[in-house]
C-alpha cells in the first residue's frame, strides 16, 4: 500500500531540467502534518495560555537606509493564538489532504507560523529589530551558501569535496594575510580563490589520477588545511599581527533607491560584496548546470561517465575543471570569513560551517537554489539564537548554540530522509 | 578495501638491482615508512619556509654557504630532535641513569606518555575503522567521546563503590553513553535515511553544547566554582598506573589492546563481523543472503560510539580526572586518520595510534623546546596519511618499481551510498 502510494507520488521535476524523481511518501506527509499540529499545540500551551492578557510584543521594522517604518505591536495573546490555529489548520490539511504536490510548501509556512507565534511570545514586553534579524540570518547564510554551490559543483560531475572546510580555512588564511600586507581586498579576495583552488586541485589530483576514495583525500585535505593554518597563525601572523594579519573589511555597497525599500531594502541591497556574489553565483551555477550545453556534460559525467565518454566527453578534464572551480568558490567563501566580516584570521575560525555547508548542499538535492534554502534555514537558526540570548528568554545559552545543528538534524531526518546523489559521485573513473 | 592495483610490467632483472628489486616490491610497510619519511622531510620544508633567522641565511647562501647549511640544518634538527626525545627515547636522561643510578621515571617517561596520548587514539580509531569497513561514516567519535566521558564521570562521582568495582562499572558507563550517542543517528539513518555522515558530525556539536551547559549545572559542576568545570573522578574511580606512580601509563593502554583484540576476532571470526564485512563489501549481496542491513547500521555506529565512549573513559579516568568545555579537542577527529592510516584494520589502527600519538607528545616538547607550534605535528600527520593513501605516488617519487605496497586506498562504499 505504501509503495504504491510513494509511486503515486513521485513528480518529475521537468520544470528545471534535471532528470530527477522525487519521491514523497504519503506517511511522510502525514507525519508532517501531525508535526504541524502538535506545534500548534505546544504554541498554544506555551505563548498563549500561560502569558498574561496585557502582554505585547514589539518588533521594529526599520533599519539605517531604509524609509522609516512604524514598529509593529502585537499583543502575545492574540497573535500568537492565531498564528497557532493557522499553523494547526495547516497541519490538519496536510493530514487530510494527503497529497505530495505542494506539501513541503504547506509544511514551511505552517512553520514558519509557528516561528512568527515563538517569536512573539519570546519578544514579549521587549522589542524586537525583525530586520537586523534578518541581516544577520542574510550573512550567517553566505559562506554556507559558497560551500554548498562548491559542493554542487564537484559532485555533479561525480567528485564528492568533504574538503570544503580546508578550503574554506585556506581562503580564509591567505585572503586575510594577502589582504593586509597588500591593503588591497581584491587581492586578498583573489589569495582566497587561488587558495581554495589550489585544494581543489590537490582533491583533483589525488582523487582523478591516482583514484584514492574522495572521502579520504577530503578528510585528509581538512586535516592539513586545519593544521598548516594553526601552524603559520602561531609561527607567522602572530609575531606580526598589524602587518599581516589586520586587513580592512569590504564596506557594505548600497544599491540606491533599493535600499530605501522598507524592511528588504537593508537586508538584500544594502551588503558587502560577498553576499552580492554569492547570488550572482547562485544563478550561473543554476543556469549553466541546468540550461547550457556545458551542464549537460557536467551532470552526464557525474551520472553515467561511461556513456559521456562514448559520446566524446572528457570526463576527467571535465571533473578536474570542476573541482578546482569549486575549490575556487569554496575559497572565496572562505575568504568572506576574514575580509568580508571581522578582519583577522584565527585558528580554526570556520568551526565546521564548511560540514554545515556540506550537508546544506545534501539536504538542498545537489542543487544551488535548494541548498541556498538549506544554508537559509541554518542562518536563520544561527540568527534566532544570537538575538534570543539577547532578549533572555530563559533558555540556558547551550541550548540556543545547539538549536541550528539540532534544526539541521531534525530537517534532514524528518523532511529529507534518503536522497539520491549523482549516480556517479564518489566513484573513480578509468578509462579503458 | 583494496580493489585490484595495476601491476607494472616487470623488466628483465640485472644482478646488481636484485636487492633494490626487492625494496622495489615494496610492502605496505615500505611505503607506509617511505611516506612518514617524505611527511617529515616536507614539515622540515615547512620549518625552514617559517624561521626568519634560516631564510635570511639561505638569502645569502652565495657568501655564506656554511652557516646557511649549518643555521638550516640546526632549525630542522632542533626540531625533530625535540620531537624524538620527547616521544620516544631521551639520550640525556639515559646518561642521566647510568651516571647516579637514579631517573628511571624520567627515562621512560616520554614512552609512557606517547602510550597514553595512543590510548584514546586507538580507541576511537578502532570505531571509526568499524565503521569505514561497513560503509558507514562515523565522523561523530568527537560527540560519542564526550557522551561516554560524562556518563563515566556520572558513575565515577555518583557512585562508592571499592576500586575493583568501580573501575569496571566506569569504563561500563563511558561505553554505554558512547554507544547510546552512537545510538541516534543509526537509528535515524535506519529509520529515516538521514545521512550519517551530517547527524553525527552535527551530534558533535550537540554534544559540546551539551557538555557546555552539564559544567555549568549541578550535579556535574564542580560545587563553589563558577567556571565551567567539572567535578573531579574519585580515587576509587581512576584506572590505576601500570608502571608505578611517577608515569601515567594506566589500565586504559590494557583496554585499547584488548579492543584491538576484540576487533581483530570481532571482524574476522564472528558471524557478526562477518555480515557486517558483508554488507561493507557489498550491500547488495549482503541483503540478497538476508542480513539485515539497517540492523547492521545501527549496530555500527553502536558499536563504534561504544568505542568512541571507552577513548573518553580512558583519558578521563585515566589521566584528566576531570571534564572542561570542548572536552576530547581534536581526538574524534584524528581518529578519522588514524583508522585511515591502519587501512581500517585492528592491528594497523594501533601502529596509526600510536605513531599519532607519539608525534602528538613529540610535538609538545618541541614547542616547548624550540617553541616552533605543535601543529606542525598536525600537519606531518595529515601528509603521512594522504601519502599512505596515495602508494602509487609514493613509488613515483621514490622511483620504485613493481606493484607492492597496495593500490590507492578505497573505503568500502563508493560515495554516499545513497
Amino acid at each position: 500500500m505504501r509503495a504504491v502510494r510513494a509511486t503515486a507520488g513521485a513528480e518529475v521535476a521537468e520544470a528545471t531540467g534535471a532528470a530527477e524523481v522525487r519521491i514523497v511518501s504519503g506517511g511522510r506527509v502525514r507525519g508532517m502534518g501531525v508535526f504541524l499540529v502538535l506545534l500548534a499545540a505546544l504554541a498554544i500551551l506555551g505563548f498563549v495560555l500561560r502569558v498574561p492578557a496585557k502582554a505585547h510584543a514589539t518588533f521594529l521594522l526599520t533599519a539605517p537606509p531604509a524609509i522609516s517604518v512604524a514598529p509593529l505591536t502585537m499583543s502575545v495573546r492574540w497573535t500568537a493564538g492565531v498564528l497557532a490555529v493557522l499553523c494547526g489548520a495547516l497541519g490538519v490539511l496536510l493530514v487530510v489532504r494527503r497529497q505530495q504536490r505542494g506539501a513541503y510548501l504547506l509544511f514551511g509556512l505552517g512553520f514558519a507560523l509557528f516561528l512568527w507565534a515563538f517569536l512573539v511570545w519570546a519578544a514579549r514586553g521587549a522589542q524586537l529589530n525583525f530586520v537586523e534579524m534578518l541581516v544577520t540570518t542574510l550573512i550567517s547564510t553566505t559562506p554556507l551558501v559558497f560551500g554548498a554551490l562548491s559542493g554542487v559543483m564537484c559532485e555533479r560531475s561525480g567528485v564528492i569535496n568533504i574538503a570544503i572546510e580546508g578550503q574554506f580555512l585556506a581562503g580564509a588564511f591567505l585572503g586575510a594575510m594577502i589582504g593586509s600586507v597588500s591593503g588591497d581586498l581584491w587581492l586578498g579576495m583573489l589569495a582566497g580563490a587561488v587558495a581554495g583552488g589550489l585544494f581543489g586541485w590537490l582533491l583533483a589530483f589525488l582523487a582523478l589520477r591516482y583514484a584514492v576514495d574522495q572521502i579520504i583525500v577530503g578528510v585528509v585535505i581538512v586535516a592539513f588545511c586545519t593544521g598548516l593554518t594553526n601552524f603559520l597563525t602561531e609561527q607567522v601572523l602572530t609575531p606580526d599581527q598589524t602587518t599581516l594579519n589586520s586587513p580592512q573589511t569590504f564596506a557594505p555597497i548600497a544599491i540606491p533607491l533599493f535600499d530605501k525599500i522598507p524592511i528588504l531594502g537593508p537586508v538584500l541591497f544594502d551588503e558587502n560584496i560577498f553576499v552580492y556574489l554569492a547570488a550572482i553565483l547562485l544563478v550561473v551555477v543554476h543556469v549553466g548546470l541546468f540550461r547550457t550545453r556545458w551542464g549537460l556534460r557536467v551532470r552526464a559525467v557525474g551520472e553515467h561517465p561511461r556513456a559521456a565518454e562514448t559520446v566524446g566527453i572528457h570526463v576527467l578534464s571535465v571533473r578536474y575543471r570542476n573541482v578546482i572551480l569549486g575549490g575556487v568558490i569554496a575559497g572565496i567563501g572562505g575568504a568572506s570569513f576574514t575580509i568580508g566580516s571581522v578582519g583577522e584570521f584565527s585558528s580554526e575560525m570556520t568551526a565546521g560551517l564548511g560540514y554545515v555547508a556540506l550537508a546544506a548542499m545534501i539536504f538542498g538535492r545537489w542543487r544551488p537554489f535548494g541548498a541556498l534554502g538549506a544554508s537559509l534555514l541554518f542562518g536563520f537558526s544561527v540568527s534566532l539564537q544570537s538575538f534570543l540570548a539577547v532578549l533572555n528568554v530563559g533558555i540556558p545559552s547551550p541550548f540556543l548554540a545547539m538549536a541550528p545543528y539540532v534544526i539541521t538534524i531534525a530537517v534532514v531526518s524528518g523532511l529529507v530522509g534518503r536522497v539520491r546523489p549523482p549516480a556517479a559521485d564518489g566513484a573513480p573513473y578509468r578509462r579503458e | 578495501m583494496t580493489s585490484g592495483g595495476e601491476a607494472a610490467a616487470p623488466r628483465a632483472p640485472r644482478a646488481w638491482t636484485v636487492p633494490l628489486r626487492k625494496l622495489a616490491q615494496a610492502n605496505v610497510a615500505v611505503v607506509t615508512l617511505l611516506s612518514v619519511v617524505s611527511a617529515l622531510v616536507l614539515g622540515a620544508v615547512l620549518i625552514i619556509a617559517t624561521t626568519p633567522a634560516v631564510l635570511h641565511a639561505i638569502g645569502h647562501i652565495g657568501s655564506h654557504p656554511g652557516r646557511a647549511l649549518g643555521l638550516t640544518g640546526a632549525a630542522v634538527g632542533d626540531a625533530y630532535w625535540a620531537m624524538f626525545s620527547g616521544a620516544i627515547f631521551s639520550p640525556s636522561a639515559l646518561g642521566h641513569v647510568v651516571s647516579t643510578g637514579h631517573g628511571w621515571v624520567a627515562l621512560f617517561t616520554p614512552l609512557s606518555e606517547t602510550l597514553v596520548s595512543a590510548t584514546p587514539l586507538v580507541l576511537a580509531g578502532l570505531g571509526v575503522a568499524i565503521g569505514f569497513s561497513t560503509g558507514v561514516f562515523n565522523i561523530g567519535a568527537q560527540g560519542q567521546l564526550i557522551a561516554g566521558a560524562l556518563a563515566a564521570l556520572y558513575v565515577g562521582f555518583e557512585v562508592q563503590l571499592p576500586i575493583g568495582i568501580h573501575v569496571p562499572l566506569v569504563l561500563l558507563a563511558g561505553a554505554a553513553g558512547g554507544a547510546a550517542a552512537g545510538f541516534v543517528p543509526g537509528f535515524l539513518k535506519a529509520r529515516t535515511g538521514a545521512h550519517e555522515v551530517i547527524t553525527t558530525i552535527m551530534f558533535n556539536y550537540v554534544m559540546l553544547n551539551l557538555l557546555d551547559y552539564l559544567l555549568s549545572v549541578s550535579p556535574f559542576q564542580q560545587p563553589g566554582q563558577s567556571n565551567a568545570i567539572s567535578r573531579t573522578m574519585p580515587a576509587t574511580a581512576r584506572l590505576p598506573h601500570l608502571f608505578g606512580s611517577g608515569l601515567r601509563a594506566n589500565l586504559g593502554l590494557l583496554v585499547a589492546l584488548a579492543a584491538v583484540a576484540g576487533a581483530a576476532w570481532f571482524t574476522r571470526r564472528s558471524t557478526l563481523g562477518f555480515s557486517f564485512r558483508v554488507i561493507g563489501l557489498n550491500p547488495a549481496a549482503g541483503k540478497t543472503a538476508g542480513i539485515d542491513a539497517r540492523r547492521v547500521t545501527v549496530l555500527v555506529l553502536v558499536i563504534s560510539g561504544a568505542l568512541a565512549g571507552l577513548a573518553g573513559t580512558a583519558s578521563l579516568a585515566g589521566t584528566d580526572f576531570f571534564l572542561s568545555s570542548g572536552y576530547g579537542g581534536n581526538i574524534g577527529f584524528d581518529a578519522i586518520t588514524v583508522a585511515l592510516l591502519g587501512r581500517n584494520r585492528p592491528v594497523g589502527v594501533l601502529f596509526a595510534g600510536l605513531l599519532f600519538g607519539a608525534l602528538d607528545v613529540g610535538g609538545r616538547n618541541m614547542q616547548a623546546v624550540t617553541g616552533i607550534p605543535l601543529d606542525l605535528a598536525s600537519v606531518i600527520q595529515a601528509l603521512i596519511v594522504m601519502f599512505v593513501a596515495t602508494p602509487v605516488l609514493v613509488r613515483e617519487i621514490f622511483r620504485l618499481r613493481g606493484g607492492g605496497g597496495g593500490s590507492s586506498l578505497q573505503l568500502a562504499t563508493g560515495g554516499w551510498g545513497g
